[in-house]
């Protein structure tokens, strides 16, 4: 088992034919990962590698039965993009765009959320996600990552590249690799993945990678408390972050006394969550738990 | 982006919210010019990005020529907070009787607009949160429907406002909301907003900020930019669309992806040291990136040591390792290096950094002996 995305996961590219879309689209297929379609308005009939490129997320679907859509798009066209993905009825939509306006993916959501209930956005502003040994859908290095029980869920990229990296030298492999994003208003929340992995046979520890900025950690610390019978070690970057500066990810920003470093790992261990001081120390946290759930 | 009073006041004009009359100046000259045509009396007010400018002497009330000379004179060119004052904003003076407060924020729990409204005004907001929450109305607005005017009217009567301005109230929320949108503002406050004396409802200051990832939809948006208070190393990076974030310390910092950068920052500090500055090279950086990333990261004279720290993923250590070799050629930098490559082609970036054996370059293979040496070298 993994979560969001595994050998059933059937990918349409939105973007395929620009040069990051073809690359990454490649890299997954590679992996394994079933990338049955893309979509660039203006070039159906064309086809990268041998997939097949669409006009319309509508043909598409109906055409190649594509379940999972990933945007790759600028970000002036990505909110039209997951609008169109959804309306086609695509369940799992991954944005990978850096960039979007806050007010389009404000509308996109609350949309989503109003006539899409069953669909699902990851991101944007996102990795990805990877379920080692089953699909990578994405952009995340998926030689540093094995098979294994540890999911990890994440607002950084590279970030959970250092995280995975330090557990696999702990022996860790993982279930599945969430990026939820960096911006101001990911589609899906902390809380939504802790949920999954928490009824996910395959996940036995998770691992859960917050930054500065709102109060999404403080929120899933919240639930965790009530919801999460699997351990869960956290880490928090941004504890030297300058209040009122932007730190390269949209949604990192300390406004005032809100959204500080220190009030999340607080407001976590106040939850009985331990908080890794720097992606070494989680590693070797969740090698104790580990430790202590095998005898 | 945060905009002066003046351009938020600017920007709120155009879409209708009630802002008094003034003119933007630079010279004393030209405030007084502003002064005489806009008539007395008047304020003349500093244009700087931070709070706390009336007590810093930098709002004042002018009567005639001779004050408003006399104010302009002390304004222009004072130091508020560490911000020098190059522009006032001459307003014609608004005759007071009630001050509230009003606000939308992007509410990033509830994935709404927040709109708020208070009848104390004129005063630290987070204090009347703080002292008498129910002071402050609150309503989320869905974005899809946008501001209706029961949402005007529901604000003004929780809030307890003099009941002959719900209306106009109302109306200016809408507006301010309008403008909200309109500008894709992640922020619009105003504080106080004023009732005045024959009755009328206007904003008196303006708190604007705009969101940069729209600026393809706002080409006026540009202009606005308030380059004036710019840090020199921060406008450098921006001019070579570098993410850069200036910091106090001396140890110069360069990583790939804000999280991991953040964290970088983290383990120096636990490390004992000061970072210089967070700088996200971003993903897939090329080599003529890391070059031109070096360069701004050594334009800041209080750096004396400097961490890579790079986890590939998009990116290529080898293409980071090339980068360096050639900012070392451009620059020569008088400064230790310490370099912590992993993921895709760490070991070809390893290779050649061992190949150029540059001078005063060390690489380290985690990103905590990293941070330790780097702390150890910066002194």
């Amino acid at each position: 088992m993994s979560i969001l995305v595994d050998k059933n996961t059937k990918l349409c590219v939105s973007g395929i034919t620009g040069r990051e879309g073809t690359f990454h689209a490649m890299n997954n297929r590679r992996y394994g990962t079933q990338v049955v379609s893309g979509v660039t308005p203006g070039k159906e009939g064309q086809d990268v590698e041998g997939v097949p490129v669409f006009n319309t997320f509508r043909k598409a679907v109906a055409e190649t039965g594509a379940n999972t859509a990933m945007v790759f798009v600028p970000p002036r066209f990505a909110a039209d993009s997951i609008l169109e993905a959804a309306d086609a009825g695509i369940e799992l939509i991954i944005a990978i765009t850096e960039g979007i306006p806050a007010h389009d993916e404000l509308r996109v959501y609350n949309h989503l959320k109003q006539a899409h209930p069953g669909t699902r956005l990851v991101g944007p502003n996102c990795p990805g996600i990877l379920s080692p040994g089953k699909a990578n859908v994405g952009i995340i290095p998926a030689a540093f990552f094995s098979e294994g029980n540890v999911g990890v869920v994440s607002r950084s990229g590279t970030l959970t590249y250092q995280i995975g990296n330090e557990l696999a030298q702990k022996g860790f492999g993982n279930s599945t690799i969430v990026g939820i994003g960096g911006d101001p208003v990911p589609g899906t929340s902390f809380i939504d993945v802790l949920e999954l992995f928490e009824a996910d046979p395959e996940t036995e520890l998770i691992v859960m990678a917050g930054e500065i900025g709102g109060s999404a950690e403080e929120e899933a610390a919240e639930y965790i408390a009530e919801h999460v019978s699997k351990p869960v070690v956290a880490y928090i970057a941004g504890f030297t972050a300058p209040p009122g500066k932007t730190m390269g990810h949209a949604g990192a920003i300390v406004s005032g006394t809100s959204g500080t470093a220190a009030a999340k790992k607080e407001a976590l261990e106040a939850r009985g969550v331990r908080v890794g001081q720097s992606p070494t120390e989680v590693a070797e946290i969740a090698a104790d738990i580990a430790g202590s759930l095998a005898r | 982006m945060d905009l002066l009073e003046y351009q938020g006041k600017q920007l709120f004009a155009r879409h209708g919210v009630p802002v008094p009359s003034g003119k933007p100046a630079r010279t004393v000259d030209e405030a007084v010019a502003a002064a005489e045509e806009i008539g007395y009396p008047c304020v003349i007010k500093a244009q700087v990005q931070i709070g706390g400018r009336g007590k810093a002497g930098g709002i004042k009330l002018a009567g005639n020529r001779d004050e408003a000379t006399e104010h302009a004179t002390n304004i222009i060119g004072m130091d508020i907070r560490g911000f020098t004052v190059h522009e006032v904003w001459v307003e014609a003076a608004s005759e007071i009787a009630s001050e509230y407060y009003a606000s939308i924020i992007f509410d990033r729990s509830a994935k709404k607009p927040l709109v708020m409204l208070s009848t104390q005004g004129g005063m630290d907001i987070e204090e009347v949160a703080e002292r008498d929450p129910t002071a402050i109305a609150r309503l989320h607005v869905d974005p899809l429907l946008g501001f209706q005017d029961f949402h005007g009217r529901r604000l003004a009567f929780d809030a307890g406002v003099d009941a002959d301005v719900v209306r106009p109230v109302g109306a200016l929320l809408r507006k301010l909301y309008d403008a909200f949108i309109a500008e894709d503002a992640t922020l619009v406050e105003v504080n106080p907003l004023i009732v005045t004396t024959d009755r009328k409802v206007a904003a008196l200051d303006a708190k604007v900020t705009l969101d940069e990832n729209a600026a393809f939809r706002h080409p006026d948006h540009a202009a606005l930019r308030y380059t004036e208070g710019e840090d020199p190393q921060e406008a450098m990076a921006r001019e070579r669309d570098l993410t850069y974030v200036k910091l106090d310390g001396n140890v110069g910092i360069l990583g790939n992806g804000a999280g991991l950068v953040m964290s970088t920052l983290d383990v120096v500090k636990y490390a004992g040291g000061e970072p210089a500055n967070f700088l996200d090279a971003g993903g897939g950086a090329n080599a003529e990136q890391i070059t031109s990333a070096v360069e701004v990261i050594l334009s800041n004279e209080k750096v004396t040591a400097v961490l890579f720290n790079i986890f590939g993923g998009i990116t290529r250590c080898d293409e980071v390792a090339r980068g360096l070799i050639e900012a070392f050629e451009q620059i020569k930098p008088q400064v230790p290096f310490v370099v912590r490559l992993d993921g895709t082609n760490d070991e070809e970036g390893r290779a050649l950094l061992s190949e150029a054996d540059l001078p005063n370059v060390h690489t380290e293979a985690t990103m905590l002996g990293a941070a330790q040496k780097v702390v150890e070298l910066a002194g």
